[in-house]
């Protein structure tokens, strides 16, 4: 963990870091990373990586379409909106 | 010096009535914004709940390629930082994917080969962003954003561009067979992203791979992927290196361009989805699909080969397309009509037609009632296969129907040969300067001579016996 990597985490989360707050937050994820090295050490070979906490399979739904059109009320707090549309920023690869 | 070596990412959108987690509707073409609801916006507090369909379709697919269809699949949110997904993630699959191994046979040349399966996950696909609407702004439509999507991912065991178009358009013949998508690639229903990387020929080490995303036609595949191939070559040959990253085919000027460089594939950063719990799928649901499967495209093509005598030219071509095979068996049922012929006249008179309108079957003009009608008038020799075609296209541009054309008309072949022979004497008498060149040898004026005999008969004459005639009378 370097203040390099500080920046790739943040910039990737869309997080803004000032410059003076790096050694802090770089000290504070150590200390987390070093918990998980802790919790690494157990050892897991014959268990199961759990992917939910809840022990429950997922229910399904039938396929039938139960949504109206809603637009109106969703683009009523939006000021960026025109014929229906959202309006972004440019974006184009 | 190099050896190319593709795999495909094939974007299945499949064609359930509802969204992959919301009950909004998955229709083409509404108004924009109109059928995202608010699991699809990502607003706060929804809760995304798994479509049973969407699953059912996804282990069809599975089933069809022989692959294994696993028990407690995974939802993962893959990290994607654009408005068409408001969310910032993509709800897809990650360790484990609901459809896993399989493989795809394809036939190029006469010779067989195996396209290997990784896997597929079920998905959901992104809006749309509209980047000409406005100069300096995008607009965004959210109504494709949550239709469900399987991602089919192939190994990368394809050679060439013709060997990934024949895998792709197997695939899209199956999905259809399957009745799981429509398919439309004009309507992105059907999409994939190919990756490309050279290596040394003999060589097992493969090279760095470039991934040319979204491509929505077989022949965009196949330019894609030459281009690509081609630029690569150039690359190495002078001793640089392939960079990875994401490309965009642009077919109007045929080449590929370097979309965002696609950094480390950790970046989307995958984690379980804690909105969505594991997928139960029980044997026994496996079992009752796999006992409803339709008849798939290799069965059938087989059993056209036996049941009607085609040649495995011939069948590639109706079986292909699903409804095209079915148009073909509607014809023949409950008539004598020779497949055969039958066949032949689908490939040749009435491909040529949709080719030239771009019309899929379920849109031909002609139905396969009308066209068994004409055909039966062809092999019962009424009307002969000139004045068939002359019908048919009558049927097909202006929705005549054949039973007024060839009745009203009096419409009728010429068989009578005592008639015939008073034609072709008369031919014979006016044109004694041919007749003279044709018995010194030039035999392609007998075409000549035929033409006339038509022309006479108002392209009635039976061209069999016209034929007989004239080289019977020309003979000196």
């Amino acid at each position: 963990m370097n203040k390099e990597t500080i920046i790739k985490i943040s910039d990737l989360a869309k997080i803004d870091i000032k410059d003076d707050q790096i050694d802090d937050i770089l000290t504070s994820l150590e200390k987390i990373l070093n918990l998980v090295d802790e919790m690494n050490s157990v050892n897991t070979d014959n268990v199961t990586p759990m992917s939910h906490p809840l022990n429950l399979k997922q229910e399904l739904r039938k396929d039938i379409v139960g949504a109206s059109d809603e637009r109106e009320l969703f683009q009523k707090n939006n000021k960026h909106i025109d014929n229906g549309y959202y309006i972004v920023p440019k974006i184009i690869d | 010096m190099w050896e190319s070596v593709i795999g495909l990412e094939i974007h299945v959108q499949l064609n359930t009535k509802s969204k992959i987690f919301s009950p909004a509707s998955t229709n083409f073409g509404a108004p924009q914004n109109t059928q995202a609801c608010a699991i699809d916006l990502g607003m706060p507090g929804v809760l995304p709940v798994l479509n049973e369909e969407a699953v059912i379709m996804a282990i069809k697919f599975g089933i069809a390629v022989g692959s294994e269809i696993l028990d407690n699949s995974i939802f993962a949110r893959k990290n994607y930082f654009y408005p068409d997904l408001p969310k910032g993630y993509q709800i897809s699959q990650y360790e484990i994917p609901i459809v896993s191994g399989g493989a795809m046979e394809i036939i190029i040349n006469g010779k067989s080969k195996i396209i290997n399966l990784t896997r597929a996950h079920l998905e959901e696909d992104a809006g749309k962003s509209i980047h000409d609407l406005y100069p300096n702004e995008s607009a965004i439509d959210l109504n494709r954003a949550g239709t469900p999507l399987i991602e089919i991912v192939s190994e990368p065991e394809m050679e060439n561009a013709e060997e990934a178009v024949q895998y792709l358009k197997n695939i899209h013949s199956l999905v259809q067979y399957l009745g799981i998508s429509d398919g439309n690639m004009q309507e992105g229903s059907f999409r994939c992203d190919a990756n490309i990387s050279l290596k040394k020929k003999g060589s097992t080490k493969l090279g760095t791979r470039a991934e040319i995303k979204n491509i929505n036609s077989f022949k965009y595949v196949e330019s894609a992927i030459n281009h690509e191939i081609e630029r690569q070559a150039v690359i190495l040959d002078r001793g640089d290196s392939v960079v990875q990253e994401t490309r965009l085919y642009d077919p109007s000027k045929d080449e590929t361009r370097s979309m965002r460089s696609k950094v480390e594939a950790n970046d989307y950063r995958y984690f379980p989805d804690p909105d969505l719990l594991p997928v139960s799928i029980s044997q026994e649901l496996i079992e009752e699909i796999k006992s409803n499967m339709p008849e798939l495209p290799s069965a059938k093509k087989t059993r056209f080969i036996n049941q009607y005598g085609l040649s495995e030219y011939d069948t590639i071509i109706l079986v292909s397309d699903r409804e095209l095979s079915e148009y073909f068996e509607n014809i023949l049922k409950d008539s004598d009509l020779n497949p055969k012929m039958t066949a032949n006249w689908i490939i040749t008179e009435v491909l040529a037609l949709a080719k030239k309108n771009y019309l899929s079957v379920k849109d031909y003009p002609v139905s396969s009632e009308d066209l068994k009608y004409l055909l039966s008038n062809v092999a019962n020799e009424t009307i002969s296969s000139k004045q068939a075609k002359d019908v048919f296209e009558r049927m097909w541009d202006n929705k005549e129907n054949p039973r007024d054309i060839i009745e009203n008309e009096g419409m009728k072949q010429i068989s009578d040969v005592g008639e015939l022979n008073k034609i072709v004497d008369n031919i014979i008498k006016n044109n004694y300067k041919s007749v003279e060149e044709y018995q010194s040898g030039k035999d392609k004026l007998l075409g000549f001579f035929v033409g006339q005999v038509m022309k006479e008969t108002q392209g009635q004459g039976n061209p069999k016996i016209i034929n007989q005639l004239l080289k019977e009378k020309l003979k000196k």
